[in-house]
């Protein structure tokens, strides 16, 4: 009898966040319908532009590489107990990083351009995550607020490059104007998988990442030390962890691999540093990690459903006709019926104790 | 009182003896067959249960038995799966605390629930309708207190502001509560837990006026000179049932303790001669400020030799803790030194003090000893997870892990279904077993222990009393912080006592008795 309930609840445990994308998308059904369009057509919309062909899909898995990224680094950041919201500007300053160094050697061999300009990606998004990290282990700085800031500093300072020092000669001399900077050069680029389709080698990396953090989380001296000051400081600390080092590494690793975002975004989509590179994977990427339940390789299906929804929502907006941030919309309610049904679940677990 | 007066008409039909109080009796209460369930855990198994008017039955069992559960459900906190109440010999059912107090039942919890802020008469006021309608009555409250004080010997000042007082202060604030609103029956959980050994006695004094008026009390506890001390009749329980229920008279307290653990438990150790040898801890003036800016610890110096270990006794929040903290590194020391092994480490951090040899059991084990959502051999590598065998390179070994973890379980023969198991899933006895496992493993040369066998059962509290006997033996230097004199006087070599953040005496093991610890541990130099 126990025996049935425990395997009830815990498939209903794991199920839950399905649950919870439907409940969504029903109260997005009904927003639809306020909007004055058909829901079935919508959703048919939606499902067929992420789904229907294989250059959709394969569009699906492009969307799905930045979030799967920002996602990984959300999954360490918060395992070590800190809460990076900087995702989107270390985005940003990744894209900025790898753009320049691109740019800046423009006759060195691919092998060694590409990883050079991925690393500068991966350096500058760890400086823009390293110092909140810095400002909390020293100060005691609350780091949700300063990765937030951080994100603003990093739009101006992309505001200020793109149309000052790196905009594209081109536009200078066209007198357009347009804020972005000149194509880097194609030995730089990450190499495209099923061509015509957009699929990069990036996706492989970041899916080769996950495997990767998984390791470092659960196998490795620094991953165990991570864990151990995000559940229990205190404890973390009466064993001789350091536990303001380890939470600033937390931040540190979370910030490099949404810089690698960037620097992914630019060498294998666009090519060029664009005005909207982080396009808003910096926030979708914390629910994507919520969504695979903090697990690095958790966020791989999870990135590839909300990869669906952005592609989705382009399809549904041509469509029907109404606003493709209503798409941000449905993914916020994902988060709160995620979210709240996990804490409804554990009060019912507590509460079952008290009442019999 | 409008409440009393209710209290009355509704035995009014019965013919009742009144307590002194005003109340009436309370001539028998049953608890029959009750049964509770909580998800996975049966709390109470068909116990039965029962107190007469005028008699003192105490409740014994270990951690855990379902002690606290079932008189939970007698104070209408819960409401029992299965099983009566009878009052009087008439089935009851309490459908909130509200109701039991109603009925004249009153309950003295571990957890006091009183606010600091109120005087003593405002928190015995707290609640209930005044004589006056709106306008407060706090000058009658305070008469009816003071006229109840004397009766039952319960010294309390009604204005008196309740953080002010002590916590046998506060505890009789509490028992003062339960007459005030008329219990005729008072079930008191784990009251002695907080005390010193004088307001054990001053409690008891209490309780037996009380009984002799003819109230029925139920007394919880699992110290067994205490139920041997003031109880009539004495009930045991053991994994939620009811294994004896007998008069005390003629009980001894290995009778009891067997009754309770299920197998003959070893109440006196073997102990080795004791051979101090050098230094190994050395703690000199040291000044350590508590969490409100006080001076917590107040010029402390003792010296730990090898192959000793050193009592440390207090009523709680005397500076232990801090004391505790600062050796470990967890709070800062104002003035003084500490020196471990020779090295000066006054202001180390804690993975220095642990690279110098010093092993630690924490106070608080759930907050500072383990992760609970780590498995129970995650929890064994939490200090040494950076070197051999557990690791290598950056890489933690598992097989070395597994293979240890295997070894500790077995040696410190700790119930988990398997290493892998997470840590929270372990009771308290066996997860401190764990932590002990752990600390005792890196062969320390100085150990910080504190309350090491608060909340364990008496089995585990058996093993880890031998394991300390064992390492004074191995040439430990072992500082042992405990609010449990028993425990202190069978394993310690000499005993300090803290009151109020200074050390009012340290005495040698054969000239240290419960009297004159009692005595220094209430600030009274002898
Ligand atoms: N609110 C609760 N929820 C779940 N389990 C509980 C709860 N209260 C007690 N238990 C469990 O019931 C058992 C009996 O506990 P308790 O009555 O507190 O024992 P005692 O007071 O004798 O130490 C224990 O196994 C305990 O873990
Ligand atoms: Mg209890």
């Amino acid at each position: 009898m126990s025996q049935v309930r425990r395997i009830v609840n815990t498939s209903f445990e794991t199920l839950l966040p399905v649950v919870g994308v439907i409940v969504a998308l029903i109260i997005g059904a009904f927003m639809l319908l306020a909007l004055g369009a058909n829901p079935i057509t919508a959703y048919g919309a939606l499902i067929e532009g992420a789904f229907g062909s294989q250059y959709s899909f394969m569009q699906t898995l492009v969307k799905a590489t930045p979030l799967l990224l920002v996602g990984l680094g959300v999954c360490i950041a918060f395992r070590g107990g800190v809460i990076n919201i900087g995702g989107e500007g270390q985005i940003i300053v990744g894209g900025l990083g790898a753009t320049a160094i691109a740019l800046a050697l423009p006759n060195l061999p691919g092998v060694l351009l590409l990883p050079l300009a991925l690393i500068a990606g991966i350096i500058s998004g760890a400086i823009w995550g390293g110092i909140p990290g810095v400002l909390k282990a020293r100060l005691g700085v609350n780091e949700i607020l300063t990765t937030i800031m951080m994100n603003a500093i990093a739009q101006q300072l992309s505001n200020f490059l793109l149309r000052g020092p790196m905009i594209d000669p081109k536009e200078v001399l066209a007198k357009t104007y347009l804020p972005q900077s000149a194509q880097v050069p194609e030995q730089a680029w990450l190499m495209r998988l099923l061509p015509p389709t957009l699929l990069h080698l990036g996706t492989i990396l970041a899916v080769v990442l996950a495997i990767g953090v998984f390791v470092f989380l659960w196998r490795t001296i620094i991953g165990y030390r991570i864990r151990a000051v995000g559940l229990n400081p205190s404890a973390a600390k009466y064993a001789g962890i350091n536990v303001p080092t380890y939470q600033a590494l937390a931040l540190v690793l979370g910030g490099a691999f949404a810089g690698l975002a960037g620097a992914v975004e630019v060498l294998g989509v666009s090519h060029r540093m664009l005005d909207g590179v982080s396009g808003g994977y910096g926030f979708s990427g914390i629910v994507t990690a919520l969504f695979g339940k903090l697990h690095p390789l958790g966020s791989i299906p999870a990135s590839v459903l909300f990869g669906s929804l952005l592609v989705g929502a382009d399809k549904m907006q041509r469509a029907v006709q109404v606003p493709a941030s209503l798409i941000q919309v449905l993914l916020g309610l994902v988060v709160i019926f995620v979210v709240s049904s996990d804490i409804w679940v554990r009060r019912r677990a507590s509460k079952r104790q008290t009442n019999g | 009182m409008a409440h009393g007066s209710k209290l009355m008409a509704l035995n009014s039909q019965r013919m009742s003896i009144l307590l002194p109080t005003g109340q009436p009796r309370i001539e028998s209460m049953r608890m029959i067959n009750i049964t509770k369930r909580f998800p996975g855990v049966l709390a109470n198994d068909k116990v039965n249960f029962d107190v007469k008017a005028g008699e003192i039955h105490a409740l014994l069992g270990e951690n855990g038995a379902g002690k606290s559960t079932l008189m939970r459900q007698l104070g209408g906190l819960y409401r029992p799966d299965g099983g009566e109440i009878h009052l009087d010999g008439k089935p009851v059912q309490f459908k909130s605390p509200a109701d039991s107090i109603q009925r004249g039942i009153g309950m003295i919890h571990q957890h006091f629930m009183l606010v600091p802020t109120l005087t003593v008469a405002e928190n015995v006021a707290l609640g209930l309708p005044s004589s006056r309608g709106l306008q407060l009555d706090l000058d009658k409250v305070s008469q009816k207190i003071e006229k109840l004080a004397q009766r039952y010997g319960l010294k309390i000042h009604p204005d008196a502001y309740v953080w002010q007082l002590s916590v046998g202060e506060q505890q009789r604030v509490e028992i003062m509560k339960a007459l005030y609103r008329g219990a005729a029956l008072l079930a008191l959980d784990e009251p002695t837990a907080v005390l010193t050994p004088q307001e054990v006695d001053d409690l008891f004094k209490v309780l037996r006026g009380m009984a002799a008026d003819g109230h029925a009390l139920i007394f919880i506890s699992h110290k067994l000179h205490e139920i041997i001390d003031i109880s009539h009749r004495v009930t045991v329980m053991r994994d939620s049932k009811v294994v004896a229920t007998h008069p005390t008279a003629g009980s001894t307290k290995t009778q009891l303790a067997r009754e309770m653990v299920g197998r003959e438990v070893i109440l006196q150790y073997d102990k080795t001669p004791y051979k101090p040898g050098a230094a190994m801890l050395r703690i000199e003036d040291l000044v350590v400020m508590g969490d409100r800016g006080q001076k917590a610890v107040h010029d402390v110096s003792l010296i730990v030799r090898e192959g000793e270990i050193f009592g440390i006794a207090g009523v709680s929040g005397n500076g232990q803790r801090e004391l505790a903290e600062a050796l470990t590194g967890l709070r800062p020391v104002q003035t003084g030194r500490v020196v471990v092994a020779g090295q000066e480490l006054t202001h180390a951090k804690p993975a220095q003090r642990i690279a110098a040899g010093q092993s630690a059991i924490p106070e608080e084990r759930m907050r500072e000893g383990v992760v609970k959502e780590f498995s129970v051999s995650e929890n064994l590598i939490l200090q040494d997870h950076g070197h051999e065998p557990y690791s290598r390179n950056i890489f933690l070994n598992f097989d070395a892990i597994a293979k240890e973890s295997k070894r500790l379980i077995d040696e410190f023969r700790v119930k988990t279904p398997s290493a892998e198991t997470p840590i929270k899933n372990l009771s308290g006895g066996n997860i401190q077993k764990v932590i002990m496992a752990r600390e005792i493993n890196r062969k320390p040369r100085v150990l910080i222990c504190a309350q090491p066998t608060r909340g364990v059962d008496i089995g585990a509290s058996e093993y880890i009393h031998q394991r300390l006997l064992e390492q004074r033996s191995a040439g430990t230097a072992t500082l042992l912080i405990s609010e449990d004199l028993d425990e202190l006087l069978a394993l310690s070599d000499r005993i300090a006592v803290m009151f109020d953040g200074k050390i009012m005496s340290i005495i040698d093991r054969d000239k240290a008795t419960v009297e004159r610890l009692g005595l220094l541990m209430a600030g009274v130099k002898a």
